[in-house]
């Protein structure tokens, strides 16, 4: 298994950077998309409340794989040329976002609804006790959760292998049909996943703890 | 370009929903047993029994942090190679259980956890044994309380069973590829159909747990 | 605490038994899988199921069907007599060697080619079909033969030995594996590759249902397939060559291949006929 890992090293380490770097940029705006809609999902307005649980529950319950292949496949053929890594990343992103609406909207849901109120008859506009009062309170509640999503991210970016985009599960698959080690193989991708996820989810482990 | 009257004959609709078929077998399995084992752990999880629930502890933070494609790799791969050689659904219905099982055990720990401690003390100065307690006071509570993270771990694993089209099970996925296998201009209408059926079937459960959320709250 | 004790010792003693009782059964290599295979009068064949004219399963009674298929039927005869029964198990280019070392299967008839490196880890049977890697790219394109693919991106699928072909002849070219070749063709269609390269029987069974690409510079490697056999499995080897042997020469073999690609457009049957 040594041998395995020191021959194919330099394919190991570029999938785990290409990996890396899908999961960093996919959490970045799946935080960002994720948040708005949640926001939306909580709006006074009627319309906005239905965008947003539109998308969440269209994302939610489609599998990434079949996102993937539709950005992968399909927005090539009609809108704008995009390689595997980059139709990954955005079905990535696309695909935790809801879920992390999902989590932002409960985190928001549990601070106390007088806040809002009070905030708004201080003659706050719904942005402004939106931004100072309730965002900060809804993230503290929500940080453990949103760990798990990160950690889901990380595992999911190996969508990335049925596109092509050079990520850990692409190199091992690579790897293992060239030395027909397959189990060894994916052990040490498996061990290389876990350099990234374990830590998480200690540190997340650790977080919940003090916050409790 | 796509062929999607073709696509769409109700010869290949019929193969596919034979794949939501074995979709839905394998997660409702996958579901019942896990949610058995993940009860199991996570109890032992909670007890703290010494080095036991330690070890235990470690081996659903590994897995859990573990793609399920690695999990799928290995049970099918992996397997056979201690003598034990399981066909395609057998080894995705393994793979999901262990998955699963690790999955909904942190699920009823964090659950059991949510419990007030202060009614374990209580029942157990009623002169309740320790199972007991568990059995008539906490686990019915926490049960109540992971009703939405159970019912969106059974979602999730009805999507991840797609994962398993890699060793060839015969579900949904996989008789997606074998249509457009037939001719590859029915790739996208197959992929849009496949979306459509998983969304049916996942959006059902979870309108059905928010339901069973506002008739308990 | 006294019941989670038995819990534990419970679980424990669950864990023990199931993987005593894996270590039950008999390593492959001391099994002779022609003697179980009489006894079951069974062959289990790893076959494509995704693969047009080769190996695809029929949606409409979920049977496999193609040449390899009715091959491993004809073969499977001539090895257990007329009762034999042959079994299929499907594979994909990835999983088929893992299952026979592993001993899902007792053969694969996959579009695989016999290769040195393959050979390393398991046994080939003569060859069954003289295929060869060949080029599919859109109409028109500037791409004329192998050379030209340097700098270019072509797509394939994983698992295929397609891959190191084109890193040797052309080792400029970013290739790009796809789970399956229909996607590859697909991702070809959608931009992603200016060509796609695998074995030109697999090309051209795509290319009949897409007019608008072509195969471009013949081919430019022979692949010969063989069935795919567990090392240390003589008597299997020998009684599967002979079986494939009387295949040919009773006729059926040329019989299965007019069925199959009689008419392929791009694709010339007669080259691959065995006399």
């Amino acid at each position: 298994m040594i041998k395995l890992l020191v021959d194919n090293w330099s394919s190991f380490i570029s999938g785990f950077g290409w990996t890396v770097l899908s999961s960093i940029v996919a959490l970045f705006f799946s935080l960002i998309i994720g948040s708005l809609f949640a926001i939306l999902e909580v709006m006074p307005s009627k319309v906005a409340r239905v965008i947003g649980n539109v998308y969440v529950e269209i994302f939610r319950n489609i599998p990434l794989l079949v996102i993937t292949m539709f950005f992968y496949l399909v927005i090539p053929l009609y809108v704008v040329k995009i390689n595997g890594f980059t139709a990954g990343t955005i079905g990535l992103t696309i695909y935790t976002s809801a879920f992390i609406a999902e989590t932002v909207r409960s985190g928001i849901n549990s601070v106390d609804i007088g806040q809002m109120e009070a905030s708004r008859a201080q003659g706050m506009t719904f942005w402004q006790a939106m931004r100072y009062i309730v965002l900060p309170q809804a993230f503290k509640l929500v940080i453990p959760p949103l760990g798990n999503q990160f950690i889901n991210l990380v595992k999911n970016s190996s969508v990335l292998a049925f596109v092509a985009g050079f990520d850990l599960m692409y190199q091992g698959n690579a790897i293992a049909s060239t030395t027909f080690e397959t189990v060894n193989t994916y052990i040490v991708v498996g061990l290389f996943y876990l350099v990234i996820t374990l830590p998480i989810s200690y540190y997340m482990q650790h977080l919940e703890r003090k916050l409790a | 370009m796509q062929n999607w009257i073709d696509a769409y004959s109700w010869i290949n609709i019929r193969f596919l929903l034979q794949g939501l078929g074995i979709t839905i077998l394998i997660s409702v399995i996958s579901v019942v047993l896990s949610f058995i084992f993940g009860s199991i752990l996570g109890i032992i999880r909670y007890a703290k029994i010494p080095y036991f629930s330690r070890i235990i502890g470690f081996i659903i933070d590994v897995v859990r942090n573990l793609p399920l494609l690695l999990i799928i790799f290995f049970t099918y791969f992996g397997l056979p190679a201690f003598g034990f050689k399981p066909d395609t659904i057998p080894a995705a219905i393994l793979a999901m259980t262990f998955f699963e099982s690790m999955m909904i055990a942190e699920i009823i720990r964090s659950g059991i956890l949510a419990v007030d401690i202060g009614q374990m003390e209580a029942a157990r100065a009623q002169g309740m044994k320790l199972g007991q307690a568990m059995w008539h006071v906490i686990l019915p509570q926490a049960y109540k309380k992971m009703i939405p993270a159970l019912v969106s771990q059974f979602i999730s694993l009805i999507k991840d069973t797609s994962l398993a089209t890699i060793i060839v099970v015969p579900e949904l996925m996989q008789h997606g590829q074998v249509v457009y296998g037939q001719n590859p201009n029915y790739i996208i209408p197959v992929f849009v159909i496949m979306a459509v059926m998983y969304f049916v079937v996942c959006y059902a459960l979870s309108l059905l747990s928010k339901y069973i959320d506002s008739r308990m709250a | 605490m006294k019941k989670f004790k038995y819990v534990t010792l419970l679980i424990t003693s669950l864990l023990l038994v199931l993987t005593l009782a894996g270590c039950g059964s008999q390593p492959l290599s001391s099994q002779n899988i022609l003697e179980n295979d009489k006894k079951s009068n069974t062959i289990t064949w790893g076959v494509k199921a995704d693969q047009k004219l080769i190996g695809l399963i029929d949606v409409k009674d979920g049977q496999e069907k193609g040449f390899e298929i009715d091959l491993a039927k004809a073969i499977t005869k001539k090895v257990l007599g007329k009762d034999g029964k042959a079994k299929f198990v499907t594979v994909t280019s990835q999983s088929r060697i893992p299952l026979l070392k592993n001993g899902n299967i007792d053969a694969i008839i996959a579009t695989m080619s016999i290769l040195p490196d393959r050979k390393k880890v398991i046994d080939f049977s003569d060859s069954y079909f003289d295929a060869g890697q060949s080029i599919l790219v859109k109409k028109g394109s500037s791409i004329k033969s192998v050379k030209d693919l340097n700098g270019k991106t072509v797509t394939s699928a994983v698992g295929s030995n397609s891959v190191d072909n084109i890193q040797k002849i052309a080792p400029k070219a970013r290739v790009l594996q796809l789970p399956d070749f229909a996607q590859a063709l697909t991702a070809l269609k959608s931009g992603q590759g200016e060509a796609m390269t695998t074995d030109n029987v697999i090309l051209a069974g795509l290319a009949v249902e897409n007019p608008g690409y072509k195969l471009v510079g013949g081919t430019f490697t022979t692949e010969p397939y063989g069935i795919g056999i567990n090392k240390g499995q003589g008597d299997f080897k020998k009684a599967i060559n002979k079986g494939l042997k009387e295949v040919i020469e009773d006729g059926t073999y040329n019989k299965l291949i007019m069925k199959w690609f009689g008419n392929v457009p791009g694709f010339d049957y007669k080259e691959v006929l065995r006399k």
